[in-house]
This record gives C-alpha cells, structure tokens and sequence, in this order.
C-alpha cells in the first residue's frame, strides 16, 4: 500500500522543485504585470501604495506619439530582419547543400555570432561603425569616399541596426534550412532529374515546397525573437538618434528606468506578451495542423 | 547518393565559401586584434596590420587577480575583476540548479502518465516565449518588495532559473523519450526505487542532452544583460551590465572594453567548437522533425 502510494505521489515529487520555481518566479511575476499595468506606479512605492488607474496606461500609451512611433520601429524592424534573413539564410542553404569537405567546420563558425553575448556583438558593431576609429568609415575614407554617418543619422542607424542583426541571426536560419534540405526524401529530387528538371526548376517546384513546414516554423521562431531583441540596439544607439532605433524592449527599459512609470511599462509588456501570444499560438496550431495531416495521409495510404 | 557526388566545385564557390567566412568571424577577430592593441595604434589614422601585440588592455582588466603590478596602471579598479567572478558564480550555481531540477521535471512528464500532463506540457512551451524585457518589471517589484532579495547573487540566480527552466525541460524531454523503458523496468525489478532509477539509470543515458541543455542555460546567464541590471546593486553586477555601465561615458577606452568584451566572449566560443554538435542538435530540435 505504501509503495504504491509513494508510487502515485512520484511524478508530483519530481515535478514540484521546477513547478515551484515556475509559479514564483515566472508565473506570479506575469500575473503580478497585468495587474500592475492598471496601476499608477512608480519605483519607491509598494505596490499596495499605487492607485488603480483601471486602463488610463493603455489610453495614454495609444494617444503617446512616442509609443506609437516606437511601435512602428519594432514592426518595421522586426519585417524587415525576418525577411532578410529567410531570404539570404534559405538561399545559402540552397548554395552550399552539397558534398563538400569542411562542412561542419563552416557550420560551427557560422554559430559563433550566435553564441557570444548581444551586448558584445553590440559592441563589435559599434566599434566597426565608430565615425573615426570604425573599420567601414576607415575603408571608405582611405578608397577617397566621404564617411557615413553610420549611428549617428536616423535611417542610416536603422539599417546598421539591421546590419548588425542580419549578421548575427542568419546563420539561425541557414542551419534549420539546410538540416530541413539534408532530411528531404532523396527519391523525388531524384525523380524530378529524370523528368529533365534544371535546377532552378528542382528548387522552387521540389525542394522549397517540400522545406515549407520548416520554414513556417523557422520563420515564426525567428520572428519571435525578433521582438525580443534588446542588448545590441541598446549598446550600439540606445534608441536613438531620436526615436530611430527604440524597440519595444529598450522602451519598455527606458520607461521603467528613465521614466520611472512602471504602470505603463507593464503596460506595454502586456502588449508585447499579447503580440507574442499570438505568434506562438499560430506556431503551436500550425505544428497540430501539420501533425493532423499527416496522420491523415498515413491513414488513407494505408487504406489503400 | 548520386545527389551528393558532384563534380570539382567551381572557384567562384570557394571564393563565395571564404566570403562568408571571413564576414561571420571577421568581426570577431576585429575585436581580438584591437584589444591586443595599445590605444595610441587604435586611433592612429593608418589601419596598419603590423603591431605589437601587447596584454596590457587584458592586464587593466584583470589587474584584481595578478599576482604582479602591472607598471602602466597606477590604481587598479577591481569592478572588472569583481563582474567577472559574480558572473562565473551566478553563471554555474543558476545552470546547476536549473538543470537538477530540469531533468526531474522533464523525466516525469515523459514517463509518468498523470492529470495535466498536457497542460504543463503546453504551459512550458508558452514560457519559453516570455522576454526578459515582459518581466522587468514585475520582477524588480517583487524582488523588492515581496521577497526582499533585490542585489543579492540569489536573487538573480533565482530569475535565471525561472528563465531558463522551460527550455531545458523542453529539450530534455526530447532525449529522454528516446531512453528505452525496458532498462528502467529491468532495474525497477531489482529493487531500485524511482528515485534510483532515475538518478543510476537514465540520468547516465541522457548525457549529450543534458550538454546541450547545460550550454544553452549557462549562456542565457553569461550573457543576460537586462534583469541583471535591474536587480544587482554594486557588489553584485555582472560583467555585460560593467561593460554596458563603462560605456556610457563619452570617452570610451576601445583597448579596455574590448578586451573585457572578449573575456565575456570566450566561454562560449569554447563551448562552440567544443561541443557544436549537441548545440546544433538543441537548435534544430523541434523545427526539423526526424
């Protein structure tokens, strides 16, 4: 009887250090936000000490030019990152899917970017685009061109943003595409060569169909985290020139620790978590969705 | 296999392959050479390749732990030195924590059938979503008020840990699926409670996942910037929040920050050529199936 008991009460015993952990530390901090983004708030106070506001945080955010402008950054940024990136990151896959020595070398440096902390890569990029001591305007000076004023314009800071992001995460995406590539059933690439189909033709009739599920969810991770990046805008511009390069996140830090209106900073993580919420939710559908059909598909096969 | 044999690759593919090569790492060895650089080279106008290299910039940095003086420097300034271990503690207890409890939890949603096996699953994967940017707030409010552990290395050991959690339960329930059963039914036979199963038996077995999942946790802590920011108070910074603090002044040392930017690049390039494998696993897992 005791056995079995203690059998019965195993799983709980396993779980419950990590689900203590989750429920303070994770859970209750989430909750603890949505209820603090009706408050007025500031640092020194308690939280039992901040009046409700019901949901003049979120009104005035919307009427806040600065909020929208930032909004328009993180969308804009966030488009343009993913967008770069599938392209130049499904494209290399698609050029260097081939049998060549070296291979896992090359995949290992790709990583590196990865890797190493935001706030040195912001820094690397930051040194690079330095206007005198920086790599580019040094080159540029020395081949007779006039120096750009890489962080200190506000569309040029927004591209070297960009720059530096694309820099650091295609490699994500090369390596899910070319794993995606290695794991296509070899027997219609074949077949497709044997009808006479050029290579161009193998691409987009054969292989970027067959990758798609994988791309769909590699696209949704990265977009993902697209919204979370932070420490490399943060050390390279710091938002600025003006509101060029504020994101959401470094917003979200600017308000709760320039500003000091933590109300309106959970506020808008609120909204962050929603926009968040809702990518993953798609991804999570999407894997069921994928799941399903191919259920499906066995089934009829089977049949058959 | 004939897809892979083909014929000598053309020059312009190499010439393409050390064009992306030197574009991914070039960076990187930028940031070597000028922290191997004395400042009076790093601002000269001529971007001269030849130089002495010098550690100066390395010994500034860690002046805290020679056991020489280094006859440049005329007071040493220890916050470096200080980041640097407070980074290592947080860094090792937050990932050992995470992964003791990880592995438990994981190996119990995997192997244990119970109520809101589903949910859990479900709520684990909405975690992994979370930024570090949503809890800013929140957690500075109730380190503050509620627990009282605002500026102690416990207290962002504890926001790591929470951090890192669903992702190593995640990944780890991957590997542990693939433990086959009939081993642990064979211990259980000979007497050995759930507790020893776990801990002589599959433990030992999952191995490459709990490197991966170690990298990945030990990472997220080296390298995290926002929270610690947030909760550590002097004694208690972390090295990315003194290179973000150094930097804020309008004369930056390139030389110094440089060469603290690669301290805090090091462990995980080690991590990278060492076990690239296992991370390139921990990454594909769950994009690409099979």
């Amino acid at each position: 009887m005791s056995i079995a008991r203690t059998n019965r009460l195993t799983p709980y015993l396993f779980l419950a250090p990590a689900g203590l952990v989750l429920l303070f530390a994770l859970f209750y901090p989430i909750c603890y936000m949505i209820y603090a983004s009706f408050l007025d708030w500031n640092p020194s106070q308690r939280i039992g000490e901040a009046d409700f506001v019901g949901i003049r945080n979120y009104t005035k955010l919307f009427s806040d030019p600065a909020f929208r402008e930032s909004m328009w950054v993180t969308l804009k940024f966030a488009a343009v990152v993913v967008t770069l990136e599938m392209i130049i990151g499904v494209g290399l896959a698609l050029l260097l899917d081939r049998n060549i020595r070296g291979m896992s070398v090359l995949r290992t440096l790709f990583i590196l970017p990865m890797m190493i902390a935001p706030i040195v890569v912001g820094l690397m990029w930051r040194y690079m685009y330095h206007p005198t001591v920086g790599i580019f305007n040094k080159t540029l000076k020395s081949w007779g061109f006039d120096p750009i004023p890489w962080l200190s314009d506000g569309n040029w800071a927004f591209a070297s943003v960009i720059i530096a992001d694309v820099w650091q995460w295609t490699p994500f995406i090369f390596i899910l595409s070319l794993a995606a590539l290695q794991s296509l059933p070899s027997s219609a690439i074949e077949a497709s060569k044997i009808d006479g189909a050029t290579g161009w033709q193998q691409i987009i009739y054969i292989k970027l169909p067959l990758m798609l599920p994988v791309l769909i969810v590699t696209l949704l991770l990265r977009l993902i985290d697209s919204f979370k990046v932070l420490e490399v805008v943060l050390v390279m511009t710091n938002g600025g020139p003006g509101l060029s390069t504020e994101i959401m996140s470094l917003r979200i830090n600017r308000t709760a620790s320039e500003f000091r209106e933590l109300g309106e900073a959970a506020a808008m993580s609120n909204l962050l978590l929603i926009v968040l919420l809702i990518l993953t939710f798609t991804m999570f559908i999407y894997n069921k969705a994928q799941d399903a059909r191919a259920a499906r598909l066995r089934a009829v096969e089977e049949e058959a | 296999m004939s897809t892979k044999t083909y014929d000598r690759q053309n020059p312009a593919f190499y010439a393409l392959l050390i064009a992306l090569v030197v574009m991914a790492i070039g960076p990187i060895y930028l940031m070597l050479v000028t922290s191997l650089k004395l400042n009076v080279h790093i601002m000269s106008d001529s971007s001269s390749l030849l130089f002495m290299p010098t550690l100066r910039n390395y010994e500034t940095a860690l002046c805290d732990f020679l056991w020489y003086e280094p006859e440049h420097l005329r007071r040493c300034d220890p916050t470096f030195g200080r980041a640097l271990a407070n980074s290592l503690i947080i860094g090792l207890i937050s990932t050992a924590i995470t992964l003791i409890i990880g592995t438990m939890a994981a190996y119990a949603l995997v192997r244990f059938r119970f109520m809101g096996r589903d949910v859990v699953s479900v709520w684990t994967l909405m975690m992994r979503m979370v930024p570090p940017a949503v809890l800013l707030v929140p957690v500075f409010g109730i380190w503050t008020f509620q627990f009282g552990i605002d500026g102690s290395r416990g207290g962002i050991i504890l926001v790591y840990v929470a951090l890192n959690l669903p992702f190593v339960i995640w990944i780890l329930q991957s590997f542990i699926v693939q433990v086959p059963i009939q081993l642990e039914e064979a211990a259980r036979m000979d007497g050995a409670g759930p507790f020893q199963v776990f801990f002589l038996v599959v433990l030992p077995l999952i191995k490459p996942g709990i490197a991966a999942a170690s990298i990945f946790t030990f990472r997220v802590a080296w390298n995290e910037f926002l929270l610690a920011n947030a909760l550590a108070d002097r004694n208690s910074r972390t090295v990315p929040v003194t290179i973000v603090n150094s930097l804020t002044e309008f004369d930056i040392d390139w030389g110094v920050i440089m060469a603290t930017g690669m301290l805090l690049a090091i462990p995980p390039i080690i991590f990278t050529f060492v076990a690239s494998r296992q991370i390139i696993t921990g990454m594909t897992a769950g994009a690409v199936k099979g």
